[in-house]
């Protein structure tokens, strides 16, 4: 990063120093027009967002809304909603870690044990995805259905109560943000593993360790930056998704998502579904700083 | 090397000391390739049955019901049902809107941020990241209220979509571009410049084709995540369907069978679209 410090300010000179070319001058001209796209239409509406989040909750949205700076709306916010929060969270975090355990092996297969079939494999990892999630998910809905195939698989087998259903249960919604967000995990995992040496983990053989010791101490730990980034990307859309917990669940199930889509658009009660917004994101970019604190990786993505 | 092991053990098991060592391994070494096919089979049953339904004659009045009856009506009348095509046509224009300027503003960023040093580029990523941390349903409804203060109610539809859609494929374009320039041999473009390529040859001739499948990768990305988006396009419509919509809409209704048509064209098409590229790709690097 501060290699360049040494360079002097003239640009169009080929630089020596092999490893980074960055040059000062005009280059960061660049970035402004985008810049200027995600101040007006990301800054602008999320602090314009902080700000209804405070207005008058007496307000209508016929009658308006007027700026009292009501911090209350947070703590309603919070005490009507905790466990639409915890829920999130919980589905979410459950979501995340069965998609690492099914994710890793997928990727590890696909960077190490695929061969020449590797590129056909990562092409069947994005296939599926490119038709419409809802379409998806509502091929679940029938599947999972009460009589569908697998619930009255898991009823012959007696894993599942003759009446029990995996429709409308927080199995559904789960498996669902699982499937729906597999790629997002995957693919991170799998450009981790392939840049792997993979003679490392031969050398851990060789030294005597067993696969398992192997993959904790060497694998695992070489892998760690797919694996943040990978349940970062899970983690962060299943927090806010409504879509699984509306069309797999039912209203005990509901998520924060589809309160917020309901206080926005159907109630139109602008300032809580704010405050909630601005609860929702603040906890994950706090849980997500500290997670890449406790993963002590450096890039974010 | 897993082929090296499978001929160490099919060369005969049972006849060396370490045979059933080397049966465990043979296995061991292909249990994660069995359970990661298990997991690509699981990630294709919904595809089975959307393909499945779209050759079925639903007899009820919802087509997300059992298999009745085969036949090819379905894909003989895509557009039969009320408003689909429109629905789809409004997605596209869409998508490839604000795939090109996603792709163009944010391919820029990234040059920005890999090539050339400035103050405040630890802020600049950061505000690069913050759109990626903050759930989609936050960001349709920030847009919104936005959108309504400003007194935009009137015009929401096709330019509100291409802005929003535009603005969380950026950061995504930004970071695939940024991975791929990255990992660029820095050399080849100060040999282009050794051997009295100006600046734009240099450019145009060298770094160009070098970030070209970083930036291919990045607008795929940015189309796929645009064209199949629901949650922020539910805040930022106004009254125009588009394709995720449109699906969303006839969910409780009558669901029209053609959507399972389209859903398996949408996956044929993205299939032949990438596995062609992989064809392609490895004719050029056989020829190379």
């Amino acid at each position: 990063m501060t290699s360049t410090a040494g360079v002097p300010p003239v640009a169009p000179e080929p630089v020596v120093d092999g490893e980074t070319s960055r040059r000062r001058g005009w280059g960061w001209l660049l970035l402004v027009p985008g810049m200027l796209w995600l101040a007006v239409f990301f800054l602008f509406p999320t602090v314009q967002l902080v700000f209804t989040s405070l207005y008058d909750p007496s307000g209508s949205y016929e009658t308006g809304y007027a700026m009292t700076w009501h911090f209350g709306n947070y703590a309603d916010a919070v005490r009507d909603n905790f466990t639409l929060f915890v829920r999130s969270f919980m589905y979410a975090g459950i979501a995340t870690v069965i998609c690492l355990s099914l994710g890793y092996p997928l990727a590890y297969a696909i960077a190490f044990k695929a061969g020449r079939w590797k590129n056909f494999m990562l092409v069947l990892v994005i296939a599926p995805f490119f038709t419409s999630f809802l379409l998806r998910t509502l091929s679940w809905r029938t599947i999972l259905s009460d009589q569908g195939p697998v619930t009255s698989f898991l009823q012959t087998i007696a894993v599942l109560p003759d009446d029990g259903r995996l429709l409308a249960t927080p199995v559904a919604v789960i498996a669902g943000l699982v499937y729906n967000f597999m790629p997002f995990m995957t693919l991170p995992l799998y450009a981790s593993l392939d840049k792997v040496d993979y003679r490392l983990i031969e050398a851990a053989g060789d030294l005597y360790s067993s696969p398992l010791t192997g993959f904790r101490r060497v694998t695992f730990p070489l892998s760690l930056p797919g694996v943040v980034s990978g349940t970062l990307l899970t983690f962060i859309p299943a927090c806010g998704d409504y879509i699984n917990a509306e069309l797999l669940g039912t209203p005990k199930q509901y998520m924060v998502g589809n309160r917020i889509q309901a206080a926005f658009l159907t109630e139109h009660n602008y300032p809580l579904a704010a405050s909630l917004s601005i609860i929702l994101m603040a906890v994950v970019v706090l849980m997500v700083v500290f997670y890449v604190r406790r993963a002590g990786t450096e890039e974010l993505v | 090397m897993a082929t090296s092991t499978a001929e160490r053990s099919t060369a005969g098991p049972g006849t060396r000391p370490h045979a059933r060592r080397s049966v465990g391994r043979w296995f061991a070494n292909r249990l994660v390739l069995f359970i990661g096919i298990l997991v690509l089979v699981y990630t294709f049953v919904p595809i089975g049955y959307i393909i499945a339904l779209s050759f079925n004659q639903p007899t009820g009045r919802s087509a997300t019901a059992e298999f009745d009856a085969f036949t090819w009506h379905n894909w003989a009348s895509i557009c039969e049902p009320d408003g689909l095509c429109d629905s789809l046509k409004l997605s596209l224009g869409v998508s490839i809107t604000a795939t090109i300027l996603a792709t163009l503003l944010g391919t820029l960023m990234a040059f920005a941020l890999v090539r050339h040093s400035f103050r405040g580029r630890g802020a600049s990523n950061l505000v690069i990241f913050l759109p990626m941390a903050t759930p989609e349903v936050v960001m349709g409804a920030s847009l919104l209220a936005m959108f309504v203060s400003l007194g935009f109610d009137s015009i929401l539809g096709f330019i509100t979509l291409v802005i929003a859609h535009t603005l969380f494929c950026l950061s995504f374009v930004v970071v695939t571009v940024k991975a791929r320039l990255t990992g660029m041999d820095s050399r080849l473009e100060q040999a282009a410049m050794d051997l009295y390529a100006n600046e734009w040859q240099t450019f145009r001739l060298v770094t160009l084709p070098l970030a070209m499948p970083g930036i291919v990768a990045a607008a795929l990305l940015a189309f796929s995540l645009s064209f199949d988006d629901f949650i922020v396009s539910n805040f930022t419509a106004g009254q125009s369907v588009t394709f995720p919509l449109y699906i969303y809409g006839s969910k409780l209704k009558d669901f029209p069978p053609q959507l399972f048509a389209v859903g398996t064209i949408m996956f044929l098409v993205s299939f032949v679209f990438v596995i062609g590229g992989e064809l392609w790709r490895m004719r050029r690097r056989a020829r190379a």
